[in-house]
């Protein structure tokens, strides 16, 4: 049976790290995450972005906002040049077409790689944050606080998710910093529900009386003998955390709820041009690409982080 | 069974006051001016002061909020200050397309789902098994608005003229008249209660077609909803592969399938009886998550295909700043969700005895 050989396999791995010499469980996981050729591939579609986002200034031929009118023979809506692939030479090759503003599409498309991390990162922290912090609280101090903060969470897990997001952007007004916060406040609940059962799991164990016993102020033992403990969930929720919330943001910056005009962002580019979807669909078609090659970047990851730091899922991943 | 749903029904009173007080918080909090928002700009301070008192606004917040629970009890969920019309009459108008797109997305979802994960667990670590689970990943990464438009640039473009061709927008080919299946029976019904439901119902074209025999409708109507149910039923189509296909594997590995296998008994029936019942609970609740996937989804599927429904409205109305609508939507789809939930949950536990005792 290949399916028990593979976990004990690991488990004997990593007993045999740990006998050799201390191996931390960073390396631990670094090395069962190597193992899942899909945690490689979302690893790497993510260096991809990472470096496109770092070097686009240099690596993009145009400017994103930069309008070709008068400057080069090229009409809005242009279907991209390839020299490679038999345009002819003496047009000035765009490999993702003109977008209709006469942009180069190619070059919004590799800053739009910035927007996108940009994003995910942002919205995710300032959820990781708020969400510990509630989760903490309510799990350690218990009773009231406990309840009152968890039935506001369960009120906001009561809407879909993108709806209340929408919905908070309205009355914030349109606008990638207040789509960034809708996001944001939505995804709070996640990372409080993880962090408070992680609180609730070890708070009752000796080496927390310990602390007390030794007279440490709740600051302290929450912060540093309790919350450690929520590190790996909060890590496994925060990678898929980040693919919903550009997945999101980017449908809010599709209705014209986000990124607005000129920006180079992927949901607003496909919004701007949706309705030339059957005359110029490569306006429409690479954004979209883009969009969901991060997600699913991100989701493999998140996938493989879970596979790799739980080990009691080890047989059910397969 | 029944304290269980009794009990669950009223732990859920709690979360629909808070909705009711966010939705309504929400609304209050939006920075403009209602008098001049809804009067014009130009409106006095004297007719603003009038109108602030006519309409409760000058009364303390909690009052307020209890008005508003009020009005909601009744059905009220105010006007719509662009339509001119109430919200109530707006709603039921646009949420049976949106009831519609939704349940055959889901009814796809399913449709396609869960052989898919019974198979790739059944054949575990096969091509089949890493093709439909690398699908799957896609899946759950696709942008509905993207697969929308890309769906219709396929099927109405690349395809036309073959008989694949599918159209891209609306719920009905022109010239194609949806008549109420209660005109096709003969009922001759006074307006209320009763017509508004059967109103309701007759706006639903697949479900109209059936009840009045009309074939020529029923196959527009499909016609017209394959591409919107694809876009949005794709997510929830890879979540319930994924979800199929987890659980099968564990209850694959149990010992009571190895007894019935050694048993003697043959492996689909195996696979299908004692296996795929017990794995149905967690997809259950994967079907619950999905729910709130499908109602965001809505709103951009019904965009992009040109649906006139609740999604549809509701990107209007922001476009438009008509937070009467934007609002009661929010509030409605809200209490359609939590009423979802609470039947996903009630499901479960008739499911698996084990919860009702919790």
């Amino acid at each position: 049976m290949s399916k028990e050989t593979t976990p004990n396999k690991v488990a004997k791995l990593d007993a045999e790290g740990l006998s050799l010499k201390s191996v931390s469980l960073w390396q631990i996981t670094w090395r069962r995450l190597f193992k899942r050729k899909s945690a490689l591939v979302g690893l790497f579609i993510l260096g991809v972005l990472v470096f496109v986002a770092l070097t686009a200034q240099w690596i993009a031929p145009y400017s994103p906002i930069e309008v070709l009118i008068g400057v080069e023979d090229v009409t809005p809506r242009q279907a991209p040049c390839i020299h490679l692939l038999g345009c002819p030479k003496d047009q000035p090759q765009h490999i993702m077409g003109i977008d209709g503003n006469v942009r180069d599409q190619f070059s919004r498309i590799l800053h739009g790689a910035r927007q996108s991390l940009i994003i995910g990162f942002s919205t995710v922290t300032f959820a990781i944050v708020i969400g510990t912090v509630l989760g903490a609280l309510g799990g350690y101090l218990g009773g009231w606080v406990d309840n009152v903060i968890m039935r506001i969470m369960d009120v906001v897990l009561a809407f879909p998710s993108l709806l209340l997001a929408i919905a908070i952007v309205t009355v914030l007004g349109p606008g990638l910093v207040n789509a960034l916060l809708a996001i944001g406040i939505v995804s709070i609940p996640a990372y409080a529900r993880v962090v408070r059962a992680s609180v609730l799991s070890v708070r009752e164990m000796d080496y927390v009386s310990a602390a007390k016993a030794m007279g440490g102020n709740t600051f302290h033992i929450l912060f540093k003998r309790i919350l450690p403990n929520a590190l790996t969930p909060l890590i496994v929720q925060g990678t898929l955390g980040i693919a919903t919330a550009i997945l999101d943001a980017a449908a809010l910056s599709f209705l014209g709820l986000g990124a607005q005009p000129p920006l180079a962002e992927w949901g607003s580019m496909l919004g701007a041009e949706r309705n030339q979807v059957f005359t110029a669909p490569h306006l429409v078609f690479y954004p979209g690409l883009a969009i969901m090659l991060t997600v699913l970047a991100f989701n493999l990851l998140g996938d493989g982080l879970r596979d790799a730091l739980d080990p009691r899922l080890g047989h059910v991943a397969g | 069974m029944t304290t269980y749903i009794l009990r669950r029904i009223l732990s859920s009173i709690p979360v629909l006051l808070g909705i009711l007080f966010a939705t309504f918080a929400l609304a209050r909090w939006i920075p403009s001016d209602p008098c001049r928002a809804i009067l014009g700009e130009k409106a006095t301070d004297v007719i603003c002061d009038r109108f602030m008192r006519e309409h409760g606004l000058d009364r303390p917040i909690h009052i307020q909020f209890g008005y508003y629970l009020n009005e909601i009890a009744h059905g009220d969920f105010g006007q719509s200050f662009r339509y001119g019309e109430p919200v109530t009459k707006i709603l039921v108008e646009r949420l049976p397309t949106t009831v519609e797109l939704s349940f055959s997305a889901l009814f796809v979802a399913l449709l396609v789902g869960i052989p898919l994960g019974v198979i790739s667990a059944v054949k575990h670590n096969s091509w089949i098994d890493v093709l439909t689970m690398f699908w799957a990943n896609i899946g759950v990464s696709m942008p509905v608005f993207w697969l929308g438009l890309m769906l219709a640039y396929v099927f109405a473009l690349l395809l036309r003229d073959t008989p694949f061709q599918l159209p891209p927008s609306g719920r009905l080919s022109p010239g194609i008249l949806p008549d109420s299946f209660a005109t096709v029976w003969g009922w001759q019904l006074e307006p209320g209660f009763l017509s508004s439901v059967v109103d309701f119902l007759s706006r639903m074209n697949l479900l109209n077609a059936i009840l009045s025999g009309n074939w020529t409708l029923f196959k527009d109507a499909a016609k017209h909803l394959i591409l919107p149910s694809l876009a949005l039923g794709t997510i929830p189509m890879a979540l319930i592969a994924r979800m199929t296909r987890s659980s099968m594997l564990e209850v694959l590995g149990q010992d009571y399938i190895r007894t019935a296998r050694a048993k003697g008994l043959p492996k689909s029936k195996v696979v299908l009886k004692h296996a795929f019942r017990n794995a149905l609970l967690p997809l259950v609740t994967v079907i619950g998550l999905s729910l709130g996937s499908l109602l965001g989804g809505a709103v951009l599927t019904e965009t992009v295909f040109g649906l006139n429904g609740v999604g549809r409205i509701l990107y209007d109305a922001i476009t438009a700043r008509d937070y009467g609508i934007v609002q009661a939507f929010t509030v409605v789809i809200a209490i359609f969700f939590v009423i979802l939930n609470l039947l996903v949950d009630i499901s479960y536990a008739y499911l698996d005895p084990r919860i009702r005792l919790e």
